[in-house]
């Protein structure tokens, strides 16, 4: 019950929303997301976006790891 | 898909294991206290990568295993009866009570409902005027602010026939718990990813303050664990106490701030019994006053006694990390993920369910 998904957010009407998660789209509550726009990513748990995701965050993550790789290959 | 697959390169993997291999050599404790996590950790095959010396112990984080018989053998009750509709999550439904189950309930023609979200009781309550609808609120952090958020809005839609019966608990109260248990060696935690979307990292500062026990939050995607690992067991080896956060996409310092506000509004923090683990001070959430119509206790004026367990079972030492599956009696003899006899074989997350399908 505690699996959580990332989905990007196609419409919003009000509180609710349709987010897309790989090929299916769903209806989502977003209030806990208030200041979500259509295009942002959000993390969906049981029906509800509990979180916008960082992309910028989610970047610098991928970058550290791709220095890392990158100074293996050099060594 | 974004978000996942990146998260899944099997060079990074790759990358991270090399590491973790020459990492220290020192023998080292760390618990998973989220059960997804266990999941993810089995599925991904990690603990075959890790070096020898560092041992991964299964935590307390799976709602359902931590949810007591009698809470179970209630919600049978209130499934008996003719004016009730139960919905529930779908792991609750094999969870046996002292007599029976809530699938086999259903089975024998209660109206009990699965949903997916707790906001789908707001359809089924919309549907069905006749009938009172009864969700099994159960869950951490994570969960529990939905239903705050369904019980706002069935109250916004004039519904009076929505009820919750919450067993709600809050996470870092029962890491204390843990923690202060001497037979316990922890040497650090891999933080749960969702529960921390919603607090943030800041309540896990008192196991670095006051223990000595530093903490890694992270993500579910093997990348994400092998990075967490990496990250707590280079923390463990400099003796350096602190609570790093490597799932900074989606975890923020002060978490889900309008998350805590739902949270607030509808809840009281409250002592709250522990499948296994007994009584945890401050570790529970039920209805406040503003919000005591919706408390499916009040509303069917049921009070009973808390009690838990099934003979023979090991559940609360396995909760607690104090043995592993493999050291119970029942595991896989008497107790299967078809015929289980507790509540961690049960849920989907359980640490039986989760060494029985993956331990060799």
């Amino acid at each position: 019950m505690c699996l959580a998904v990332p989905g990007r957010v196609l419409s919003i009407e009000g509180k609710m929303g349709i987010i897309e998660v790989g090929s299916i789209k769903r209806k989502v509550f977003l209030h806990l997301v208030p200041e979500v726009s259509v295009d942002d990513y959000v993390l969906m748990h049981a029906g509800c976006a509990i979180q916008m995701i960082d992309e910028v965050e989610a970047k610098i993550t991928l970058d550290i790891l791709k220095e890392l790789a990158e100074s293996e290959v050099c060594r | 898909m974004k978000f996942v697959d990146e998260f899944r390169s099997s060079d990074y993997s790759k990358l991270l294991v090399e590491t973790l291999q020459n990492s220290s050599r020192d023998k080292i404790n760390i618990m998973e206290v989220c059960g997804t996590h266990t999941m993810a950790i089995f599925r991904y095959g990690i603990r075959d990568v890790l070096p020898g010396n560092v041992t991964l112990i299964s935590g307390p984080g799976c709602p359902v295993c931590v949810t007591p018989q009698s809470y179970i053998d209630n919600a049978l009750d209130l499934s008996s009866r003719e004016d009730v509709i139960i919905a529930t999550f779908g792991d609750m439904m094999k969870v046996p009570g002292r007599k029976s189950s809530l699938l086999k309930k259903k089975a024998e023609g209660s109206d009990i409902r699965l949903v997916y979200s707790p906001m789908d009781c707001l359809t089924i309550a919309v549907d069905n005027p006749s009938k009172q609808i009864v969700f099994l609120a159960v869950g951490f952090e994570t969960t529990a602010p939905m239903t705050a958020v369904t019980a706002i809005e069935a109250r916004k839609n004039g519904l009076s026939n929505l009820f919750f019966f919450t067993a709600h608990k809050i996470v870092p109260p029962v890491m204390e718990a843990l923690v202060t248990d001497k037979e316990l060696n922890l040497d650090g935690f891999l933080l749960p990813g969702n529960v921390s979307a919603i607090i943030g990292t800041e309540p896990y500062e008192f196991l670095s303050k006051d223990f000595n026990i530093p903490g890694v939050v992270t993500g579910f995607e093997p990348v994400d664990i092998l990075q967490g690992l990496s990250t707590l067991i280079s923390l463990i080896s400099k003796k350096d106490y602190s609570i790093a956060n490597d799932y900074k996409r989606i975890v923020r310092t002060d978490g889900n701030s309008q998350a805590k506000e739902y949270m607030d509004k509808a809840f009281n923090i409250v002592d709250s019994n522990w499948r296994g683990i007994g009584k945890v001070p401050k570790s529970g959430l039920e209805f406040n006053r503003d919000f005591e119509e919706f408390d499916a206790l009040k509303h069917f004026k049921i009070s009973y006694e808390e009690y838990d367990g099934s003979s023979g079972c090991r559940c609360g030492e396995i909760l607690k990390g104090k043995i592993n599956p493999t050291q119970c009696p029942l595991f896989k003899q008497a107790c299967t993920t078809e015929n289980p006899i507790g509540s961690c074989m049960v849920s989907s997350e359980g640490t039986c369910a989760a060494y029985f399908r993956y331990y060799k």
